[in-house]
């Protein structure tokens, strides 16, 4: 990245189910000195919801592993987000990155979580190994409030 | 999360308030109780009130393609109603509209307390 690095966290955190809302909230807290958009925010949200639960539905089926999310604050707005787990991994990522494509349909599960990740990041990629684990990185810009803040000075 | 359900024998219409965060967390919990009231009223139509829901992702949508197909089975037919623009995009890229309405009750007017007379 040539961008200049800002700020940056690590969190570490088992595979448990409660931990879907609390890495959203997380992530949420860490940017929220950019004083993102709220559709930004939620966007980012929903994106990182994605990814922790295709860790804990389907990297670590039927354990309890570790997760790793790491998130870093480049100039300029941009938002990087990496998560990581050490599960069964993924034979063909152009499949599982394929709209509607699950491996999991008796569990009600849309097929849809890259497709979300995709759309509601600028940047998404997936490396995997088949039994070595996924690592999903997103890469998000975010908009700059100047114009809002210049529209607010003028009605004041 | 949390979600009450409400019948109307009168319509034969059942709904369902959803509110809080719906994930892969809270998922299971929200379908038991609905599915429960659907099986035991067998309505002619399903309306999911979506107002009160704070977060959707994936989990979500899955959840309501799934009573979509329970109560197609039955013979009826399933409504959406004033999810916040943050979530409406979500059931846009998800293609939702295809299976079902998605209904501004403020708007239309032709609702009350969420189930249309
Ligand atoms: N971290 C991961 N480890 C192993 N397999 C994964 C991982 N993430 C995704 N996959 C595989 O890729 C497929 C597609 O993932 P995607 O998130 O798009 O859909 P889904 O999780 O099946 O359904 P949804 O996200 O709509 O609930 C999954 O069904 C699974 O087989
Ligand atoms: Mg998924």
């Amino acid at each position: 990245m040539k961008e200049k690095l800002l700020n940056e966290m690590t969190l570490r955190f088992p595979s448990l189910s409660e931990n879907e809302r609390f890495a959203r909230l997380a992530v949420s807290g860490f940017i929220s000195s950019l004083d993102p958009a709220l559709d930004e925010l939620s966007e980012i949200k929903t994106a990182v919801s994605e990814a922790v639960t295709n860790c804990i539905v389907h990297a670590y089926r039927d354990r309890v592993g570790e997760i790793t999310m790491q998130v870093r604050i480049y100039e300029g707005q941009l938002i990087y987000i990496r998560i990581k787990d050490k599960g069964c991994g993924i034979e063909d990522i152009p499949l599982a990155r394929t709209p509607l494509y699950t491996t999991a349909p008796d569990e009600e599960r849309a097929g849809l979580g890259f497709a979300i990740m995709e759309s509601f990041t600028d940047r998404l990629r997936v490396s995997s190994r088949a039994g070595g684990g996924t690592a999903v990185t997103m890469l998000r810009t975010l908009r700059t409030r100047k114009a809002a803040n210049g529209d607010k000075s003028k009605e004041g | 999360m949390s979600v009450r359900t409400f019948y109307d024998p009168k319509t034969r219409a059942l709904l369902a308030e959803l509110s809080g965060d719906i994930d892969h967390c809270t998922a299971a919990g929200l379908r038991e109780p609905v599915d429960k009231e659907i099986m035991q009223r067998l309505p002619q139509k399903l309306i999911l009130d979506l107002s009160g829901v704070s977060f959707m992702d994936s989990s979500g949508i899955g959840l309501i393609i799934g009573r979509y197909k329970l109560m197609t089975d039955l013979g009826g037919s399933i409504v959406l109603t004033d999810p916040r623009p943050e979530i409406s995009k979500l059931l846009t890229l998800a293609g939702i509209g295809r299976l079902c309405r998605v209904v501004d009750t403020h708007k239309s007017g032709s609702f009350t307390g969420g189930v249309k007379i």
